[in-house]
């Protein structure tokens, strides 16, 4: 294979890759949250989407915006996470976790599950939902973390867009739902609200995945689509907290275009359901 | 802007002193039958990674990289995350995520919103391709009904890269081609045929 094509690609950093720079810096040392090691491309995407919502002409303008008025950055978080989701989101991954998962985690009297950057629940009700499906769900506690305070009273309250379920019936189906979808929600408050029972165990906290450390052993992780947003010295970090959480032999699972292969965890986890991306810690 | 009538010696002039180091490719409507007739036409040895990306009907998982596997001479992969881009292979973004390339030429995906109705979208992967190789790269958009690919070959255009767009009355759907002339004038409006003569020429001028 050739040297790569790149080698000799020299970077002059351009104004808006300055002023980006300066920006996720800026945001870290007054507001202590750390975008430092997200990706570039996409975090200038976001960025820049910011800039034109919140009318500002230059990343410079929007970062003494953001420097001046704390709700320029309450505004600005909004655009630096990423609240995209799905309930079921890959139908696979959880039914793999049916087949797959759930029979090891029967054999524990009591269960420690965290998921990782849940965004606005979407996740942390499905797996609530699987969870009873499968006589889990009263002896599990339930971790769910993020670092965007809007998204975390969102997923608290448990009230979804009613013109998604459609969408999310067939996901469940498809994920091996073993009842009707619609038993889980009444349609309240303008969307569908969630039977409250699903979170009566779930803590929903502000977690950093990127400046915070461990703070409970699990029996298994849920992780979806928040490390791609990471480079690699933080997935990194990210892996290492996760498996110094996991219990002896526990159970993570990522999104599924995700992998660790290019981690330096990648030898510390093995591949239990390797096309829906769940993986198990190896053993000592 | 050239024309379609344009020689090769015109081409060649086109392309002199030109530092040639990646090739991004979009299409959509009739995209398939569009890549089939051009990627063949990359000879064993080259050295250019390349970058493909087409629509596809939902988040349909895609199969396009299995697909161009056993019909080209050189590595195709599915772009997977964080992995680094290497020479000579050709790259196909999978279903459901935006694909782009970063400054350090690795490869990320995310799961933004789609832009123009579409995940993965061709605007942001040939963003993202211009802020990583300037004008050492080269965007082609063929054949599609749709806007995406517009601004991300102005973008292409306007960081000093080569920009190619399918002739619209060679495209069996003009309008992504369409869009992308109403929004700037490329280098090049070529036939499929002409473009499929391009592709080995990009890289000889690399010594």
């Amino acid at each position: 294979m050739d040297a790569d094509p790149g080698a000799n690609l020299k970077h002059v950093p351009s104004d808006i890759d300055i002023e980006l720079r300066m920006l996720v810096e800026a945001v870290y040392l007054k507001y202590n949250y750390d975008f430092r090691d997200y990706t570039g491309a996409s975090q200038k995407r976001r960025v820049l989407a910011a800039m034109r919502a919140m009318e500002c002409d230059t990343v410079s303008a929007l970062q003494a915006r953001v420097m001046h008025e704390p709700s320029g950055f309450a505004q600005l978080l909004q655009f630096l996470t990423i609240p995209v989701t799905e309930m079921f989101r890959d139908p696979e991954y959880y039914l793999a976790l049916r087949q797959h998962v759930v029979p090891f985690l029967k054999t524990y009297p009591s269960l420690k599950i965290w998921v990782a950057g849940c965004s606005t629940g979407e996740e942390v009700y499905s797996l609530a939902i699987l969870l009873q499906e499968e006589g889990l769900l009263e002896r599990s506690l339930i971790y769910a973390t993020d670092i965007n305070p809007e998204s975390l009273d969102a997923a608290r309250r448990g009230v979804m867009p009613l013109e998604r379920m459609r969408l999310y019936t067939e996901n469940y189906q498809k994920a091996g739902g073993t009842r009707a979808f619609s038993d889980y929600y009444t349609a309240a408050y303008g969307g569908a609200l969630f039977e409250r029972s699903l979170v009566e165990n779930v803590t929903f906290a502000d977690h950093s995945l990127a400046t915070d450390s461990v703070f409970a052993e699990t029996h298994f992780i849920s992780c979806r689509n928040v490390m791609i947003y990471f480079n690699r010295r933080l997935q990194n970090r990210v892996l290492g907290l996760f498996h110094e959480s996991l219990v002896h032999r526990g159970f993570l699972g990522l999104g599924s275009k995700e992998s660790i292969d290019f981690s330096s965890y990648a030898q510390r986890f093995e591949p239990l359901a390797k096309r829906e991306r769940i993986f198990r810690k190896v053993g000592a | 802007m050239m024309d379609a009538a344009m020689d090769e010696a015109g081409l060649q002039a086109l392309l002199a002193g030109r530092r040639i180091e990646a090739v991004v490719i979009g299409a959509s409507a009739g995209g398939v039958e569009a890549l089939g007739a051009l990627l063949p036409a990359l000879p064993a040895g080259w050295r250019l990674p390349v970058f493909c990306i087409l629509h596809l009907p939902g988040d349909r998982e895609s199969r396009l990289a299995e697909l161009f596997a056993g019909r080209l001479r050189l590595p195709v992969r599915e772009a997977a995350d964080k992995e680094g881009v290497n020479p000579g292979t050709v790259y196909f973004a999978g279903a459901g995520y935006h694909l782009s390339v970063e400054r350090d030429f690795t490869f990320s995906l995310s799961c933004e919103p789609p832009v123009h109705f579409a995940r993965p979208a061709i605007d942001v992967l040939m963003e993202s391709s211009a802020d990583a190789y300037g004008s050492g790269l080269v965007g082609i958009l063929l054949t599609g009904a749709n806007h995406d690919g517009a601004a991300g070959m102005a973008t292409i255009h306007a960081s000093g890269g080569l920009t190619v767009v399918q002739d619209p009355d060679d495209a069996q759907v003009a309008t992504m081609p369409k869009s992308a002339l109403d929004r700037f004038s490329p280098d090049l409006i070529l036939p499929l045929a002409r473009i499929r003569a391009l592709l080995p020429m990009l890289e000889s001028d690399l010594s």
